[in-house]
């Protein structure tokens, strides 16, 4: 059953991949009225798909992968629709929407291996663990959008053409706060996830190794989010500065996830 | 009406035809007087500017070669221009002056120049007495049409819309202008107008900064601003977030180290750039450093005709004026055709009349004071009851579409000769259109 309401959120966010398909090269007024409304409703789906799938574990830890992968694109949502709702502007979803489809494709079709769990694993902490790192990603993924829109938005009122003014892309400085706001609340849930994370090692290997690939590349990434904090509030660097750092920070998640596979402390067991 | 018109404009014709057929101000009124003079011309007007060069001509009786007036002018290879010459007659030719004047047909359209340059084309053109009356009237009353056109439509209004393009751009810029804070190189009409539709959108302080400054004292003053003086500019500039230039400066003032600088103590926040100034105040460079935002007049011009929906609509608007204005003009001159054969009518008929007393006036015998009158009386009672319908008749046909069929009717019925236009009567429809020229004309003067 989970699967099903995912595979029927995935058609609800198909609608939202289509608006951002379209949205830069023309404006259909049909589109944008439908688009929010379909997301909505993906939203709905996938939450009941998450629920069913806890209720059907019987753990909150959701430790197949395609359930947090399914997490991950409802965070990213929830984090969309709270800037839809402090700044009334639906285009970061040019960006967020084809994230959200892609991992909820990827949640609803593949066959997933499994998050290992020892026994002597503390399931607190690592419910706080994962639900911290996860709101942090959804945040990192906005501010990425966010920058997107940046660079986009900066070089249409670069070139002059009169679609600068076309373009309905909310202001340069909206778009800039929404990454740099996205980031500051990302932060301190990335820090706690990662402290949550090492006390989750710490109690179960009774040990730290900062070699393990996984601690290694996360504790880079938390660097280069740390360092793209500071550049943004002591320079205010912004525009292709910014998006690069971003960039960055996202790769180096990106990375730091997929060093499941490789990690010994951290990894999958195939299913 | 006996109007044709020929020409090349930047639509046409490129700028290396253009420039040949351009006639310097010095050499106008000689041109004038050959236009007057070619054959089967009676009145005629040359618009000579950067974008066009016309030659409208009222005929004496059909058509005139108006190709052979360039190729005599200009001594030029007709091969070379012919594919971008244009060319209307009759309503074509009123419709497209009359949409020339209004600035409909230039390349900004609504820039404001052309009215002024088809004002001067005509004084010129009245004083070597090219132009003197069935042009005058067709002139004055396109005067007339273009302010109409200004007053009731937006498209004139280009000025207007260069500063509310500014502000619209500082919104995508900034997104609200609370707090920004405007800063103005320059004192000019034109920045001015910029700032107050900043202000008004919400932008807080204003700056200025002038090499008189006197004269940015006294528009800080306006605008509750502040008043700067010119060597402090540099160091005062960061602060503000939108800076208008307007100088007569012959070189760049802003360069890009001087954009680097402010981004460096504005912590990287944007600065919008708005270079109403030519030569530009502004080093176009300064667009390349992320976060400096650099519009110049063109640019602004261009987003200004980009505003393709209103302005459309607008244009709409003043096509329908002047189609509406066209038809008006077009009943007045038939108006005019009218009035000669009715004055040549009565003429004819008071003719005969007189002729016909004199032969019966012997039959009668001498007749009382009292009878002469009676008799003048009952001849003229006649002819004014016979010809009231006719003569009303005529007035009405004017009207309608067949009015030239019903005038021929008349002159071949009674045998009228054409003896020209009435210059007394001519004369008093001008100074009515002339006033209705000064007060805007037509129905925007009945608003006004």
């Amino acid at each position: 059953m989970p699967i099903l309401w995912l595979r029927v959120a995935l058609c609800c966010y198909a609608v939202g991949l289509l608006y951002a398909l379209l949205a830069l090269t023309r404006t259909s007024s049909l589109l944008n009225r439908v688009a929010l409304p379909a997301m909505s409703l993906g939203m709905v789906f996938q939450f009941v798909s998450l629920t069913e799938a806890v209720l059907l574990s019987g753990q909150l830890t959701l430790t197949s992968v395609h359930n947090s992968e399914s997490l991950l694109a409802l965070l990213v949502m929830a984090a969309f629709m709270i800037v839809y709702l402090v700044y009334r502007t639906t285009s970061p979803g040019i960006v967020v929407f084809p994230l959200v489809f892609v991992l909820t494709f990827v949640a609803a079709t593949t066959q997933q291996p499994f998050l290992e769990v020892s026994p002597g694993m503390r399931r607190g902490w690592l419910f706080v663990h994962i639900a911290m790192i996860f709101i942090g990603y959804a945040a990192l993924f906005l501010s990425f959008a966010a920058s997107l829109l940046y660079l986009l938005q900066e070089r249409s009122l670069k070139s002059k053409k009169p679609a600068a003014i076309l373009l309905r892309l909310p202001a340069l400085e909206v778009i800039d706060q929404i990454g740099y706001r996205s980031l500051l609340l990302g932060f301190p849930f990335m820090t706690l996830g990662l402290i949550a994370g090492s006390i989750v090692a710490q109690a179960t290997y009774g040990r730290l190794d900062f070699l393990d690939p996984k601690i290694f590349l996360s504790l880079l990434m938390w660097a280069v989010y740390m360092v793209m904090v500071f550049t943004r509030w002591n320079a205010g660097w912004r525009g292709r500065r910014a998006a690069y750092l971003v960039t960055g920070a996202v790769i180096a998640a990106v990375i730091a996830w997929s060093a499941n596979y490789y990690s010994a402390i951290h990894g999958f067991v195939q299913s | 009406m006996k109007f044709q018109l020929i020409g090349v404009n930047h639509k046409t014709a490129p700028v290396e035809v253009r420039e040949r057929f351009a006639i310097p101000e010095s050499r106008l009124p000689e041109a004038l007087k050959r236009l007057a003079g070619h054959p089967g011309v009676d009145e005629g007007i040359i618009l000579s500017t950067c974008n066009r060069v016309e030659v409208l001509a009222q005929t004496k009786n059909g058509t005139v070669d108006l190709r052979g007036f360039l190729r005599d002018y200009f001594q030029m290879d007709p091969a070379d221009y012919e594919p971008h010459l244009y060319e209307y007659r009759e309503s074509d030719a009123v419709r497209h002056l009359f949409r020339v004047t209004s600035s409909l047909d230039s390349m900004v359209v609504g820039e404001p120049q052309i009215l002024g340059q088809v004002k001067e084309a005509y004084a010129t053109a009245r004083a070597v007495g090219a132009v003197h009356s069935q042009l005058d009237l067709l002139l004055t009353r396109a005067f007339a049409v273009a302010k109409r056109v200004r007053t009731e439509t937006a498209v004139g209004s280009s000025a207007v819309s260069v500063a509310s393009v500014a502000v619209e751009l500082a919104k995508k810029i900034f997104g609200s202008l609370q707090g920004k804070h405007v800063y103005l190189v320059g004192a000019g009409k034109m920045s001015e107008l910029a700032a107050r539709h900043l202000i008004a959108h919400g932008a807080e302080s204003i700056f200025v900064a002038n090499r008189t400054h006197d004269r940015a004292q006294q528009l800080a003053a306006r605008f509750d601003g502040q008043a700067i003086l010119f060597e402090q500019l540099y160091e005062t500039c960061d602060r503000a977030d939108i800076v208008i230039t307007s100088t007569g400066a012959p070189h760049a003032i802003f360069r890009r180290e001087h954009g680097e600088l402010f981004l460096a103590r504005r912590k990287n926040r944007p600065m919008f750039f708005i270079d109403i100034a030519v030569p530009r105040d502004v080093d176009p460079e300064m667009n390349r450093l992320d976060g400096i935002f650099v519009y110049d007049i063109d640019d602004l011009q261009q987003a200004v005709t980009s505003h393709v929906a209103d302005r459309k609509k607008e244009a709409e608007r003043a096509e329908a004026i002047i189609t509406g204005e066209v038809e008006r003009f077009h009943v007045r001159l038939q108006t005019l055709d009218v009035v000669p054969t009715i004055v040549s009518l009565q003429d004819h008929l008071e003719t005969i009349r007189q002729a016909e007393i004199d032969r019966v006036r012997g039959r009668l015998g001498p007749l009382s004071p009292e009878q002469e009158l009676a008799v003048e009386a009952l001849t003229r009672g006649i002819i004014s009851k016979i010809m009231h319908t006719p003569i009303s008749t005529l007035k009405t046909a004017v009207r309608e579409s067949e009015a030239t069929t019903v005038v021929d009717i008349v002159r071949r019925l009674f045998d009228l000769h054409d003896k020209g236009v009435p210059e007394k009567d001519l004369q008093g429809r001008r100074k009515d259109d002339k006033k209705a020229a000064k007060s805007g004309g037509g129905e925007s003067g009945a608003k006004e």
